[in-house]
């Protein structure tokens, strides 16, 4: 397909402007210089070039209204489109964040309740609703975990960060100014002890865990894993990357957690990826609750008002009111499920992990042969022999019309290795999830009998394999860029 | 090179120890399991690392990974030819894609490392498990 850029001809507009009434004002005088630069770039194609250009691009998207998008580690799930139209209705969309007080009681309702329920859910006592999305409610709980200590007089300056994290761990510690401290994993894939009690000292400010863990796997050693934490006065904090798995079942802040946040896209009904918005709200136990950044909603039994509150508070760290009809959305996909719609949400998703896990282990051999949370790890470790690696598989699964999920992570130590990362999420029905699991067990068979194939692959979509490497050391992000290389 | 004459680490670096200092890289092993390297990032010379530290970080098309310093020392210089060409870790691992040299300051460490017999020993057991 061409880029727009090529379908330009010379003098072909998809605009006419009125004719220039003010002949003592040159218009190019107007116009500041870097919008002029821009304007050599800018093709000149006609209205209808335009839209069928694009309609063309969006037919070739893939997106989870098409399919199976069993991304690990991502939680890409279905999200129902009720709570889409919701969160645009007049009412909510004509909300100003200036407006006075009194004219947004709703909405400011809407967010003190919002508060209480992630509470309810996760067993914290407050929650700031303010950060925009999940790494930024990570860094907001690690500048908590820093003014505290800092109040405190201890000068903690180290992070314990399992080797199994997200990135955005080591780095919202290191934005915090926290030194961020590797904890390698046992032979389980989880945190392992002696490891921890070795490294949690009276410089170490706390850990940074996600439960069930980046892997997929729960850690039922989690009681002894507080207990080390808080013994040596550190703080825990859970990354609610993997509520997915949990929520209904287990509470953090029943298991010790100080600080949790939570993604409420991903999770709380809002679509993941694509830029946002999102929304990462950062809850705390009451003794730090006078941390969290503002604004928060109070209520005095008659009226909400948004306030600074906290006199300790990290101070602000968005503008207004924050991302609200992510907040929406969470609100009613929460009060339409309520407490057993929870609980079915999170052990549907973990059925349907340990289903495709069961059902491809044989073909598959797994990272960890263990009963997992909401995702699963399987390995094309044994197709080497045939010239194959993980990625050859990815890109075969994409013949078979389905996205492929996460490959190459994870990638430590002691069993993940050509890895391929499965979360099917709680919304996909069984008849789905068996057409992925037979493409899954026909390209284990294809790598066998034909490794061409597979190398090759893929061979059904409008871009064949692209070239990763090249795109990495030579990346063009810019049409200039590519019209210099030919 | 001769890969014969180099100590390995378990995380897959090398090193080789003349009189004065030594060379560091990654094992052809390592550069084909991390597949086509595409970013380097090397330590300022000068600093100072202990056995296990991260030394140089390494972006391929599959992931970020870090490569350890296999003894406690001194960076002394960086191959910054591999920051416009970090393909020569993928082409040549004992060659010209050396990563760093650097001034051990205990040479008794060296005595841990595997030599390359061990070395592939220790491989076999990896695809293994």
């Amino acid at each position: 397909m061409k880029l727009i850029f090529e379908k330009s001809v010379k003098g072909r507009d998809g605009y006419s402007l009125p004719a220039d009434l003010f002949e003592d004002v040159s218009i190019a005088d107007c116009i500041p210089d870097y919008a002029l630069g821009a304007k050599k770039t800018l093709s000149e194609v006609s209205e209808v070039d335009v839209v069928r250009h694009f309609t063309k691009l969006s037919k070739l998207n893939y997106g989870i209204d098409d399919g199976l998008y069993p991304l690990g580690s991502c939680t890409m799930k279905y999200n129902p489109k009720i709570n889409e139209k919701l969160s645009v209705l007049d009412n909510f969309v004509n909300a100003h964040p200036f407006s006075p007080e009194d004219t947004v009681q709703g909405c400011l309702k809407i967010m003190y309740e919002l508060d209480k329920l992630l509470c309810e859910i996760t067993g914290m006592d407050r929650y700031s609703l303010v950060p925009a999305a999940g790494a930024h409610g990570e860094l907001a709980g690690v500048f908590i975990i820093r003014k505290y200590f800092t109040d405190r007089g201890e000068g903690r300056h180290k992070m314990l960060v399992p080797d199994s994290a997200h990135g955005t761990n080591p780095a919202s510690c290191a934005m915090a100014g926290f030194k961020s401290v590797e904890l390698k994993s046992n032979e389980k894939g989880t945190v392992n002890k002696e490891e921890l009690k070795r490294l949690m000292d009276e410089d170490t400010a706390g850990l940074m865990l996600t439960n069930p863990n980046t892997v997929g796997l729960f850690d039922d050693e989690i009681q002894a894993i507080e207990q080390i934490v808080h013994q040596k006065g550190g703080l825990l904090y859970y990354d609610g990357a993997n509520l997915n798995a949990s929520f209904g079942i287990l509470r953090p802040g029943d298991t010790g957690f100080d600080i949790t946040h939570i993604n409420l896209h991903k999770t709380f009904s809002t679509p993941h990826g694509g830029g946002g918005p999102g929304a990462g709200p950062v809850g705390v136990k009451k003794f730090l609750a006078s941390y969290l950044p503002s604004p928060l909603v109070t209520f005095d039994g008659k009226k909400y008002r948004l306030t600074g509150d906290g006199e300790k508070n990290i101070g602000r760290l968005r503008a207004f009111w924050c991302n609200f009809p992510v907040m929406l959305k969470a609100y009613a996909w929460i009060l339409s499920l309520g407490e057993k719609g929870l609980r079915n949400v999170s052990e549907t998703s973990i059925i349907n992990a340990n289903y495709v896990f069961a059902k491809l282990k044989n073909y598959y051999r797994p990272a960890y042969d263990r009963f997992c949370a909401h995702e699963c790890v399987i390995t094309a470790r044994d197709y080497k022999q045939y010239g194959i690696k993980t990625l050859d598989v990815a890109k075969r699964l994409m013949d078979y019309g389905f996205y492929p999920p996460t490959i190459y992570f994870p990638h430590f130590k002691p069993h993940a290795k050509e890895t391929m990362m499965i979360e099917p999420c709680e919304s996909e029905s069984k008849e789905t999830i068996d057409q992925f699991i037979t493409a899954m067990i026909k390209i284990s068979h294809e790598a066998k009998t034909n490794p061409e194939l597979l190398k090759n692959a893929p061979h059904k979509t409008p871009i064949r394999r692209t070239d990763e490497v090249l795109a990495a050391r030579r990346p063009v992000l810019h049409y200039d860029d590519e019209l210099k290389l030919k | 090179m001769d890969p014969k004459t180099l100590r390995f680490t378990g995380e897959h670096e090398w090193i080789e120890a003349g009189k004065t200092g030594a060379k560091v890289g990654l094992s052809d092993y390592a550069q084909e399991e991390l597949s086509d390297i595409v970013y380097v990032e090397f330590p300022p010379i000068g600093k100072k690392v202990a056995k296990g530290e991260t030394l140089v970080i390494l972006e391929s098309v599959k992931a970020t990974s870090e490569v350890y310093a296999p003894v406690n020392g001194e960076v002394t210089n960086v191959n910054n030819d591999l920051e416009q060409n970090p393909q020569k870790i993928n082409d040549d691992p004992y060659g010209e894609g050396w990563l760093v040299e650097m001034e051990i300051s205990d040479p008794a460490q060296l005595s841990e490392l595997m030599d390359d017999h061990a070395y592939q020993d220790y491989l076999k057991q990896e695809e293994l498990n």
